[in-house]
């Protein structure tokens, strides 16, 4: 009698047998989530050692401990290692009072976060899923985010990073898989921030770390460990908000960022090879605040744009970026902008395969858009 | 006396599979640990807080080379043999061995009731006449330390009434008294070192006079002039200031207390002798934040003293509306905070907790809570009329029987430190200081406007600058329906 998870590793096995990988990286339950860039990533100079996501998470986490004595890093499950293991071995490396489990409290989490951060530390909270973040909304937008501004730069939580896994991951359903950045990012003065692989991860965490904002840092944990690169084991910084172009092209603009940035780049070699159609893919890589100019400099070449996310599509940053190029790029587009996300529900358990936007939903989008 | 191995052998007797949880285990784990299932552990571990991601988790365990399925299985089957090997033992000497709680059994069901009614004892020096109750509590101050505290509880009394007026002209847009509590801040104030770094709610100006914060600066913050330190952004009494180590005051309540814990806790890892204090009302405390403050500082071992003003109401909501318990004071202990209740209305008093409340958070690493009993004889804010909830004898009986500055003004005219003429010339001169500071207030313009848009960011951003310079833009255009007059240029 077949369960189902056996069911649906048999649809995977079908989906993978009509849709050979590009790259095979991941494990046979990951099937292709991730597509190591590549053209090489000039990040940093030094050595570098096969790492994955939360490895080169540990990685970035390990070089801040390092360096910065006020460091500290804090969360439930934090000190064992974490639930996804991207603090292993720093407690007993640095310390039980630079690496220390919270109680179970979310609020306390980030509000002992700002404090912390405020009185000169940095301050690194870690939220186990970006699921359970809302009890710390009231602090993150009414107190972190406005902390500098409020006080007329008297004082600031700057020194404060959040980090929380974030993103669908086969089974996770409605309270494991979620992608809360939009709640967000109505928020001025916070940054957010979301890596495609382990080297963005490690730079990008780094630079959250040493901005002097209050970050959150959303690691997208399907990645974990399917995503595999050789990152730089020293420290080094990626520049938040702006955005990469992964691939050029002529046609049309896609723009994601986290895990569905390899849908992306599957979908636009299935574009190149079934339509001819040249696709520019962009990697957002900071939410907010978002490099609107490589974006909009993109679609006044290309004339047409999609965006795609996991999470729900209306309220979605989808819908902020589609306004803001309909804003700056009107005359240049030469059809509607496409948003290819998840629908709005909740997100579902055994109905995920059908929920998410997978490159099929995306090329259609993309062949609609060529043909409009 | 059981041995470590005896008891962790009488647990492994009642686990099953089923039972396989719990940090206890996973510490008799490692004393039995092979670095094979040590990794299993840490995998389980992994596996079992993500939840139900079965799928995932548990076929990477599989898939791990150097676990083997029978390695896996006789981890199962130790446990299940563990329960056929029970060996006798003797109840009565039985201690609990549960890792949540160490109390001791109890055999007959007994309810344990909240006491309100005879619950936390309210500490006091000086009875409502100023006199002294207990001469070794009394902390002996000097004459001019005295002085000082009656003479910055008047000077704050005398701002409250004038700014409280001039909201009611119109010439400020909100305003908050601290009418009756002033006890509260001048005593816990001065039981602090100026490095101390101050979290309040609203209600604790007191404190920030108490440091030194000129007139003109809190009238600047209530007048939102150029002076503001805040830069004109908040509304009126939301004060700060960093030379003072006192953290800007926010509107939502509560968020500071779990903030002060993490300020606490990187106070305490420079080794700097400093604690952090964090202010609050009755009210805010059933949020939580409040709680989770609480929680946070006692396992986090924070040099940090709670210090809840509980004055009788949450705007309109008295007390007994806002909790059942025996007040804040009696959650301390739940949490593992030192705790203790004082008259707030005694400047004594709470000088001698908090003064000792220090010494010790600073000394131990540890939390205090003081609960300090005190009444709102104002009103909420100039927004509130507090005659619809509450009677005008209940508010006058405060007013005049038992008021923090009329209690210390005994103590003193008992010792000849002030009498009638020192009264007299000191409410002429406080008023006449608080009059020019709000004259000067009031003639002084409002900051730049360009300020909106600073320090949204430690640096200014694309497209915040593009914002300001579209409502620059507009107001040139639109300019005489803008008071630019108001403002600097």
């Amino acid at each position: 009698r077949m369960t189902m998870s056996r069911a649906l590793m048999h649809f995977n096995a079908a989906s993978r047998a009509t849709n050979p990988p590009l790259t095979f990286t991941g494990t046979e339950i990951e099937e292709q989530v991730f597509i190591a860039d590549t053209h090489c990533m000039n990040v940093s100079a030094g050595p570098t050692q096969k790492m994955n996501l939360f490895q080169s998470v540990t990685s970035a986490l390990d070089n801040t401990l390092a360096g910065d004595p006020t460091a500290v890093i804090f969360g439930e499950d934090v000190a064992f290692g974490g639930v996804f293991r991207c603090t292993v071995g720093l407690r007993d490396k640095y310390g039980k009072d630079r690496v220390f489990n919270t109680p179970l409290c979310e609020q306390g989490i980030v509000g002992f976060g700002i404090g912390a951060a405020a009185a000169g530390a940095t301050a690194i909270a870690e939220i186990q899923f970006a699921d359970y973040i809302y009890p710390a909304f009231d602090q993150i937008v009414n107190e972190a985010a406005k902390y500098r501004y409020r006080s007329g730069n008297m004082f600031d939580c700057g020194k404060l990073t959040i980090r929380a896994p974030w993103g669908c991951v086969g089974h996770g359903s409605i309270y494991h898989s979620q992608c809360p950045e939009a709640f967000f990012t109505h928020c001025p003065g916070i940054k957010i921030v979301v890596p495609r692989g382990p080297v963005q991860a490690k730079g990008l965490l780094l630079s959250c770390i040493a901005d002097q904002n209050p970050c959150i840092f959303f690691e997208p944990k399907i990645l974990y460990r399917a995503a595999v690169e050789q990152v730089p084991t020293e420290a080094y910084q990626i520049p938040l908000s702006q955005a990469e172009v992964l691939q050029e092209g002529s046609d049309l603009t896609l723009v994601a960022w986290g895990t569905q940035v390899h849908v992306l780049k599957e979908v636009a070699a299935m574009a190149q090879e079934k339509l001819g159609v040249s696709c520019e893919l962009i990697d957002l890589r900071t939410i907010l605040p978002w490099d609107t100019e490589t974006v909009c400099k993109s679609v006044v070449k290309t004339g047409r744009l999609l965006i795609s996310h996991e999470a729900p599509v209306t309220g979605g940053f989808a819908a902020e970026i589609s306004s803001t190029v309909q804003e700056e790029c009107f005359l240049n587009l030469e059809a509607p902008i496409s948003r290819v996300c998840g629908y709005d529900t909740p997100f579902p358990h055994i109905f995920e395969p059908f929920y998410i936007p997978d490159k099929w939903k995306c090329f259609e989008a993309v062949k609609r858009m060529i043909n409009y | 006396m059981t041995t470590l191995p005896e008891i962790l052998d009488r647990f492994n007797q009642n686990a099953s599979a089923a039972k396989f949880r719990g940090r206890a285990v996973w510490d008799f784990h490692r004393q039995e640990q092979t670095r094979d299932t040590h990794a299993l552990d840490v995998k389980m571990a992994a596996a079992r807080g993500v939840k139900k991601l079965y799928g995932i988790g548990l076929h990477a365990i599989r898939q791990n080379a150097s676990l083997k399925a029978t390695t896996f299985l006789q981890q199962r089957a130790f446990r299940v043999n563990g329960a056929l090997r029970q060996q006798p033992f003797d109840s009565s000497a039985e201690k609990p061995q549960f890792p949540g709680a160490s109390a001791e059994f109890i055999d007959h069901l007994e309810f344990i009731q909240p006491n309100v009614i005879s619950g936390i004892p309210v500490y006091r020096v000086m009875d409502r006449q100023g006199q002294i109750i207990n001469p070794s509590e009394d902390p002996k101050l000097s004459k001019e330390m005295v002085l000082n505290f009656y003479q910055k509880m008047t000077l704050l009394n005398t701002m409250d009434r004038i700014l409280y007026e001039s909201q009611r002209q119109g010439r400020i847009s909100f305003y908050m008294t601290n009418y009756g509590e002033e006890g509260t801040h001048i005593g816990s104030a001065a039981a602090l070192e100026p490095t101390d770094l101050v979290f309040g709610q609203y209600r604790e100006a007191g404190v920030l006079m108490y440091r030194g914060f000129p007139l003109d600066l809190f009238m600047a913050q209530c007048y939102a002039n150029a002076d503001d330190l805040g830069k004109g952004r908040q509304m009126p009494v939301h004060y700060g200031c960093k030379d003072l180590n006192f953290v800007t005051i926010s509107s939502p309540l509560a968020t500071q207390l779990p903030q002060a814990a993490g300020a606490a806790y990187a106070v305490k890892r420079e080794n700097s002798n400093r604690v952090v204090v964090c202010y609050f009302g009755e009210g805010a405390a059933s949020e939580g934040d409040a709680h989770a403050g609480f929680n946070f500082s006692a396992t986090l071992e924070c040099p940090l003293i709670f210090f809840c003003r509980n004055n009788g109401y949450a705007i309109s909501t008295p007390t007994n509306e806002q909790y059942r318990g025996d007040g804040i004071a009696a959650r301390g202990p739940g949490y593992g905070l030192m705790s203790i209740r004082v008259d707030g209305n005694d400047v004594f008093a709470v000088y001698n907790a908090t003064k000792e409340a220090r010494r010790r958070a600073v000394a131990e690493n540890q939390p205090f809570l003081i609960e300090a009993m005190t009444y709102r004889i104002g009103h909420h804010s100039t927004s509130d009329d507090s005659s619809a909830y509450r009677s005008v004898d209940e508010v006058n009986y405060w007013d005049k029987q038992d008021h923090p500055i009329s209690r210390l003004r005994h103590y003193m005219t008992a010792r000849d430190w002030w009498g009638e003429d020192e009264e007299k010339a000191w409410r002429k001169q406080s008023r006449k200081l608080v009059m020019e500071a709000f004259e000067r207030a009031e003639r002084r313009l409002k900051p730049n406007p360009e300020l909106l848009f600073t320090d949204v960011y430690d640096e200014m951003i694309p497209p915040i600058a593009k914002q300001r310079d579209a409502m620059w833009r507009h107001i040139q255009q639109y300019k005489e329906h803008y008071p630019l007059d108001l403002y600097e240029k």
